[in-house]
């Protein structure tokens, strides 16, 4: 039969696809391999998108005469939606990583969410478990577009302030309990038949209306710095809508790519929850910001400033230095200064280490590019079990725009927030210099006793500014130590 | 797809079950200082959707599907597109200390 070919054709295509993402993902283990990676998983895209067109020759009887206008409509959305994001995609700062991967997030989930309207709309959906399937990939797919796009206004500083009101938590719970029983409605309706209360279309739309509302509401008490498990979390619901709606059009590439996404996503989301010392629920569902802060304690020992210049000759004469990047460096764009001090004290014969928390950035991982994009050789950067044990050994640790995750009360103060969340040992290092814009608490609201410590002296300033003034300190000293 | 193997019940399960397991078992192998670049890759990967997309789209046989097949393929030709972009960027970045000629400051300069 002549409609075979293009089946086998496709059928071939999509498996091609699903093993090349698999693939591609697993080349991903390695800095070495991971570029090739990628540009695998890029090659099962294009197979199975340019199969998907053979499609054509088998469209049911009523979309027949549409064939040719859907044709062009579809080759028309391929190239603006495409070119727009590949366009965007290659121009986009570092910086902005985060706010564009939840844009990307939600246009999956959207068209994830799209899909399942068609099939509802068109009442193609027939039966119980792929209805229920198709509404459950629906429900999934909008809560990940709207909660999505809240969240890049969020990170692209759209919206500035995690909104919460009265009984936030009572009102989210109503508009889901509301949308599942809008969708147990539609299901009920359709299967025992009976006349709805509303007319079809309008019930879906009602289905559409309450999630997209619903993600909105979920996201947007949600405070900046619990991003990076927004992020994972959305990113595993757009895969797991994709695999539902993959269930539904009965198309296994779609199946497994979006399981495995959800699976990847889900396991980015509980590594960044542990990281933060907090539960997936408690970040979702509490109010960070409404937790008691505590009152300035009583710290022994004091403050002690020191010039910027004199902490980079100090570093020049080191042996070894460890350094704590985190976003404070990112938001002073001191990436690239901090690398060109980096290579004035190497090639003093300083030995140089970068010691990354997980939760440096707002995303996982985000410093670690930020790094690699002002040049930084991967070699150099650490993550935190592998390099917590050097600092005792190190003359200098250099924290740079980083607090809470070098604070020593997570490992001993039981009343502290912090308490328990996985922290990178500075305070064990022979000196500390902490480079920061003014005195005050960290994101937790919680005081700091490292900065009060013996070894420890504040370097206040914009990160950018101060290294500045430590590079021409240490090239003052002389060509030697500035080659 | 109708004339394919039907993936119905338990089939299915098993399929969402081994995907899952090999996501979990292939992502918790990459190593952190990855894990941004990674995101965006699966992300990428979720982009497969344009395809469920197409297939809606060509089947379209109402203005109201043809309007929502068309949103569907636009959002996610957009994410397959911008995922592999910048993934693709990010991942150039990362090089060992044997290669430190090569900078980022190409793509220091075309950042505005």
């Amino acid at each position: 039969m002549l409609t075979m070919l293009p089946q086998l054709i496709i059928g071939a295509a999509d498996l091609a696809a699903a093993f090349l993402f698999l693939y591609g993902l697993q080349r991903m283990a390695s800095p070495v391999t991971a570029p090739s990676g990628i540009f695998v998983a890029g090659l099962g895209m294009l197979v199975a998108i340019l199969a998907s067109f053979l499609y054509a020759f088998d469209v049911n009887e009523a979309a027949r005469p549409y064939l040719l206008v859907n044709i062009a409509l579809a080759l028309v959305a391929l190239a603006v939606g495409g070119g727009l994001a590949w366009w965007s995609g290659k121009k986009v700062a570092m910086t902005s990583m985060p706010q564009m991967v939840a844009l990307y997030n939600g246009m999956g989930g959207g068209a994830a969410g799209a899909i399942a309207a068609v099939e509802l709309f068109g009442g193609k959906a027939n039966g119980a478990t792929q209805l229920i399937v198709t509404l459950l990939g629906a429900l999934i797919g909008a809560v990940s577009l709207s909660g999505s796009l809240i969240a890049w206004a969020k990170l692209d500083g759209i919206l500035k302030q995690p909104l919460r009101i009265e009984g936030q938590q009572i009102l989210n719970l109503a508009v889901m309990a509301a949308t599942l029983a809008v969708g147990g409605y539609i299901v009920f309706v359709t299967l025992a038949g009976g006349v709805p209360v509303l007319a079809m279309p309008a019930l879906i739309g009602l289905f559409f209306g309450l999630a997209l509302v619903f993600g909105i509401l979920m996201t947007l008490p949600i405070g900046g710095a619990d991003m990076p498990v927004v992020i994972s979390i959305y990113n595993a619901f757009t895969g797991l809508a994709v695999g539902l709606e993959g269930f539904v059009l009965q198309n296994p590439a779609l199946m497994i790519a979006g399981m495995v996404v959800g699976a990847a996503g889900m396991l980015l989301t509980l590594l960044m929850a542990k990281a933060m010392n907090r539960s997936v629920g408690n970040v979702l569902f509490t109010n960070f910001g409404t937790v008691a802060k505590h009152k300035k304690s009583d710290m022994p020992g004091s403050l002690k400033p020191a010039e910027a210049g004199d902490a980079g000759i100090y570093m020049r004469y080191a042996k070894n230095v460890i350094i704590v990047p985190g976003y404070g460096l990112a938001v002073a764009q001191g990436q690239q200064k901090l690398y060109e001090f980096v290579k004035l004290l190497q090639s003093a014969g300083v030995a140089v280490k970068f010691a990354v928390h997980p939760v440096a950035g707002r995303m996982p991982g985000q410093m670690d590019v930020l790094l690699a994009e002002a040049g930084v050789p991967y070699d150099l950067i650490f993550q935190l079990e592998d390099i917590n044990d050097d600092f005792a050994s190190a003359d200098v640790a250099l924290v740079i725009g980083a607090n809470d995750v070098v604070n020593p009360a997570a490992r001993s103060d039981k009343a502290s927030p912090l308490y328990g969340m996985p922290i990178l040992n500075a305070d064990k290092a022979k000196h500390v210099y902490v480079v920061k814009r003014g005195g005050g608490a960290g994101y937790a609201g919680v005081e700091n006793a490292l900065f009060y410590g013996d070894n420890c002296n504040m370097v206040y300033g914009d990160a950018q500014a101060v290294l500045v003034k430590m590079i021409e300190a240490v090239r003052g000293l002389g060509l030697s130590a500035a080659a | 797809m109708e004339s394919q193997i039907e993936i119905t019940g338990f089939v299915a399960l098993y399929i969402f079950m081994l995907a899952a397991f090999a996501g979990w078992v292939i992502i918790g192998h990459v190593p952190a200082i990855l894990h941004t670049p990674l995101m965006s890759g699966s992300n990428f990967v979720h982009g497969i959707v344009v395809v469920g997309g197409l297939f809606a789209l060509l089947n379209a046989s109402s203005t109201t599907e043809q309007a929502i097949g068309f949103f569907a393929v636009l959002l996610g030709a957009g994410n397959a597109a911008g995922g592999y972009a910048v993934t693709e960027r990010m991942l150039a970045m990362f090089q060992t200390s044997g290669q430190q000629t090569r900078h980022a400051k190409p793509h220091h300069a075309k950042k505005a």
